[in-house]
């Protein structure tokens, strides 16, 4: 066994002869939007998590053990503001990425700043109301009703709470890196994860606020 | 590095799409949310309003803020999200009807 | 400070579990004092636990899996024991709280900790080559998905001598896995140690897929693929789909045991039933992702050895997608006696007897392929015939239990039991090993033992009908699964075959491993020195064995199917490139390590409720995956000039070989 061509260490060298590799030059160029799309299919896999949740609250929505149902403990009006702010965070998002592809440095970290507290207000108003129900003996432990209430809107906005803490690490990227080409790549995948993420929770103020009421 | 890639320059990324995808998603909540806070209509026309409303939204959101068109540069994303949509349809449709026919068929009472 | 765990959790009073602890203490110390003695820690942790080379993590992958294929049969040979053993009076050696935790674990392990690392590691290694990519499209998360995996082995290997595992089978049904059934650890490592392995199959799932569709060689259409590649990608399609379903479905569970709700509890309105329809969501298609690749391998494995193509490509490759989409459309038929209506089981029903229409479709292109072939009847070849008939058997008995008002007789039965394992081990086992023996020469540079290979191959087959022809008897006369003790004295003489038959398999798989040994003793004479041992089709062949780090030179441009044997064909195979030109590639990592030790921290802590270690293993987890973004520099260039330092030495070889040949 030739040991030599199993050890790329040893080969460790400086970067050279960038001129000199046609060869690469495709697979190199298309790291960017391969990751991109890597980070779609990612997506698409947390669509199928997302679904199995749905699925288990479409069957247990109805589910109250005799206690509360939605109607007793949904306000709309709190859940209109939420909407708002979701939704107003997926415009501001959109105009830090045109900021990006201008190379607009400051309009890309004044609008993910303000995406960040418009996201930032969204959970807190949850986890507001989450207290609020627990405090008022509404806990998911109560009923299979509000295990999956809980546990649908809880993912929903646990996925959020990623999203913030990826977008202040993004934050913090631009503001000492500037726009380069691996910063580019990692806003536009985050891009699809805020924009994803308002898509679900559509499906969430319908199918369990909306229809919840009714 | 080269900026030729449609997709480095932006692929449909524009403040128009954006104040336009945002007004659609405006009116597609607001209409759900009165229909529902104060119900006028039927039972049934309500639902069919939000589910309807919603999926449109859904849609709008793809387009307008995901940039999701029928583009060559678009196609994977499109076709693997498709794909999934079917399977997912099929996944909660499936056990929706599973457990339906599984809770009247074993007789537990619901709500308790 | 410790939440629940206490020194009583080691179980000192159980002599098989101390004897097991010793051996594997005895064994592990013994190897980390030969790492030690031999100054190999360095080169172990700079070319191995922290390489992003698919190559070099596919063996990784294969090592553990061969490991748990130990612990898994050892696990079945005790059940056969005791079943050959405890009838009537005589109460066996394993008491039921033993027993129940051995046939729960010997389901997880083959499944998840051997079947799909034996999967993942040959996709590893082999799909980057075969397509003519110089590595997967996110090394990095390979790595990542390689030591989360390995967590779960950790843990599930752990429950043997801390704690215990679960009692509930290997699906863990509610309510006995509820909190109040199953008040013990036992469930919690099943949790744990599947959930952090499942995220890392997700991230593969999802790097395979990507690489596949975007980093074919220039020339490699969709339909110019080799026949695994497809296999692979829809493969990678089932797990994208399928392991979301069952992370959540084992969070649903886990929110009841830890947190009190109620998705699968008796009262407050959960529903038990929900639970096993989303397992099965997951279930069906993940004995898909098992089978695929096999599917694949045997049209690899029937084309090469035939020295013929594959015969029916196209319509292979449709049966394969067509599989891939109905694996999502039969899921109730595993659980047809719960209770659903008539329609209900008759489109499941439906459903299930149609998947098996494709499936027999590819069986006639590999008979097909080999009929006027020049076959070659190696050890992989006897490992195919086994399959096309065990499998084929299996399939039939499946079509059998698709039918409803059969499945109600035999649901849980015995018959079922053989069933499984007869589709698991002709399909998915011979399929793992025929690959295995096939790809071995291109990962280590030599080929193995023909002798014990084939010797192996026969003992596994034979074997297989001993141990299980009596389980589908069994079944017919009413013996039902995961029972320790029986009564009938009927049953005991076919236990008493299926033992023997368990006994024929071991002896399959000591060859084996003495085929592993004798070949490493003979690596020599048997050296793969051209990298072509069998004279093959596809592009892995075309490079060195092992090939070099970098995979290919130059990356080749593909004009047809079989694109090797064509470029062997044309005289192009094996040209010295004009020119060559730097290469890019990812330089390793050990933050993949250090993600999985904070996830192991985490898996545990959880397990035995030490919440403040939980808190760390998570912000730990975080702040590691964080602190890798801020590194900008992953990458490297190898020069143009060492490139053609070890190319240069690749062709020599092969002209001295060539002299030797014609002398």
């Amino acid at each position: 066994m030739t040991n030599e061509v199993l050890t790329p260490n040893a080969h460790d060298v400086a970067h050279g002869h960038h001129d000199d590799h046609h060869d690469d030059h495709a697979h190199h160029h298309d790291a960017g939007p391969m990751k991109v799309y890597g980070f779609w299919i990612y997506i698409l896999s947390d669509l199928f998590l997302f679904a199995s949740i749905f699925a288990t609250f479409a069957v247990l929505h109805d589910s109250y053990a005799g206690g509360v149902t939605g109607k007793d403990i949904f306000e709309l009006p709190y859940v209109a503001v939420e909407t708002a702010a979701l939704l107003l965070s997926s415009i501001t998002y959109g105009f830090a990425m045109i900021g990006m592809y201008k190379g607009n440095k400051s309009q890309v970290l004044t609008w993910l700043v303000i995406t960040w507290l418009f996201g930032f207000s969204f959970i807190a108003m949850e986890v507001n109301e989450f207290h609020h129900l627990i405090t008022e003996g509404h806990g998911p432990d109560k009923s299979a009703f509000l295990s999956a209430f809980f546990t649908l809107v809880g993912t929903h906005g646990l996925h959020v709470t990623f999203g913030l803490i990826w977008m202040a690490t993004m934050i913090f990227q631009v503001s000492s890196r500037g726009i380069d080409a691996t910063i580019r790549t990692r806003l536009q995948c985050l891009s699809l994860f805020w924009h994803f993420l308002d898509v679900v929770w559509i499906c969430v103020f319908t199918i369990v606020y909306l229809n919840g009421v009714l | 590095m080269s900026d030729h890639h449609d997709h480095d320059s932006g692929h449909g990324v524009s403040y128009k799409g954006y104040a336009i995808g945002f007004v659609l998603s405006v009116i597609l909540t607001v209409i759900p949310f009165a229909v529902v806070m104060h119900p006028t209509l039927s039972h049934t026309t309500i639902i069919a309003v939000i589910f309807g409303f919603a999926a449109v939204q859904v849609l709008v959101h793809l387009h307008y803020f995901l940039h999701m068109d029928t583009s060559p540069e678009q196609r994977d994303m499109v076709t693997s999200f498709i794909f999934s949509a079917l399977l997912i349809v099929f996944i909660i449709g499936g056990s929706i009807w599973i457990m339906n026919n599984l809770n009247h068929n074993t007789m537990i009472m619901m709500g308790n | 400070m410790f939440g629940k765990l206490t020194l009583d959790a080691i179980p000192y009073h159980e002599p098989i579990l101390i004897g097991t602890f010793s051996v594997a203490a005895i064994m592990g110390f013994c190897l980390l004092a030969a790492i030690t003695y031999y100054g190999k820690w360095k080169y172990l942790w700079t070319e191995w636990l922290t390489t992003v080379d698919h190559k070099k993590i596919g063996i990784m992958y294969i090592v553990v899996a061969l490991l748990m294929l130990v612990r898994g049969f050892a696990d079945a040979i005790m059940m056969r024991t005791q079943l050959m053993l405890a009838h009537g009076d005589h109460p066996g050696f394993l008491p039921p709280h033993h027993y129940d935790q051995i046939f729960s674990a010997h389901g997880v392990i083959m499944i998840l900790f051997m079947a799909m690392p034996l999967m993942v590691g040959l996709m590893n290694i082999v799909v980057p080559l075969q397509i003519g990519a110089r590595d997967v499209a996110f090394p990095f998360l390979n790595s990542v998905s390689f030591w989360l995996f390995a967590v779960g082995v950790v843990l599930i290997n752990l429950s043997l001598f801390v704690g215990e595992f679960a009692r509930t089978g290997w699906l863990a049904y509610p309510p006995l896995s509820e909190i109040g059934y199953s008040p013990d650890v036992g469930v919690d490592y099943w949790i744990w140690s599947i959930q952090i392995a499942g995220i890392g199959t997700l991230l593969t799932g999802i790097n395979f897929f990507v690489t596949i569709m975007k980093l074919r060689a220039p020339g490699m259409t969709l339909m110019k693929m080799p026949a695994f590649i497809w296999s692979i990608l829809c493969t990678n399609i089932l797990i994208i789909a399928a392991f979301p379903v069952l992370t959540v479905t084992i969070a649903l569970l886990t929110l009841d045991r830890y947190f009190g709700m109620h998705f699968f509890t008796n009262d407050f309105g959960g529903n038990q039933m929900m639970y096993v329809n989303l397992i099965w969501v997951w279930g069906h298609p993940e004995v898909y992702i098992l089978v695929l690749p096999a599917f694949g391998i045997f049209s690899e494995v029937v084309s090469a050895y035939s020295h013929k193509k594959l015969f029916g490509y196209v319509s292979l490759v449709w049966a394969t997608a067509v599989i891939t989409i109905l694996s999502f459309i039969v899921w109730l038929h595993h659980f047809f006696t719960m209770g659903a209506g008539g329609n209900v089981n008759a489109f499941f029903g439906i459903a299930t007897m149609i998947i098996s229409i494709p499936t027999g479709l590819k069986i006639f292109n590999w008979l097909f392929t080999m009929y006027r072939g020049r076959i070659v009847f190696s050890p992989s070849i006897v490992w195919t015939i086994g399959f096309l008939v065990v499998f084929t058997i299996g399939g039939m008995t499946g079509v059998l239990l698709a039918v409803p008002g059969a499945d109600f007789v035999l649901h849980n039965s015995l018959f079922l039991i053989a069933h499984f394992h007869n589709v698991i081990i002709g399909g998915v086992v011979f399929g793992y090993l025929a690959g295995f023996a096939y790809w071995f020469p291109k990962a280590f540079g030599f080929t193995l033992n023909e002798k014990l290979g084939k010797a192996a191959a026969y003992c596994w087959i034979i074997g297989f009908f001993l141990a299980f022809v009596p389980l589908y008897i069994l079944g017919f006369m009413g013996m039902t699964r995961r029972l320790n003790h029986y009564d009938n004295p009927d049953w005991q003489p076919l236990l008493i075959v299926a033992f023997i038959g368990a006994v024929v398999i071991f002896a399959g798989i000591a060859f084996q491993f003495l085929q592993l040994f004798v070949s490493f003793r003979d690596r020599k004479q048997n050296e793969d020195v051209t990298g072509d041992p069998w004279n093959a089709r596809t592009l892995e062949w075309s490079v060195s064995s092992p090939p070099p780090f970098y995979n290919f030179a130059v990356i080749p441009t593909v004009h047809s199917l079989d694109a090797f044997w064509e470029m062997k064909k044309d005289g192009t195979a094996h040209q010295r490139p004009a020119k060559y030109n730097d290469i890019h590639m990812p330089r390793n990592s050990g933050v993949g390590v250090y993600v999985g030790a904070f996830s192991f921290l985490f898996g545990f802590a959880l397990i035995w409720h030490i919440w403040w270690l939980v808190a760390v293993g998570v912000l730990a987890t975080i702040i590691a995956v964080i602190v890798r973004s801020f590194d900008q520099d992953t990458d490297y260039y190898v020069p143009a000039a060492e490139v053609e330092r070890i190319e240069n030495l690749y062709y020599e070889k092969l002209a001295k070989h060539q002299e030797k040949n014609h002398d």
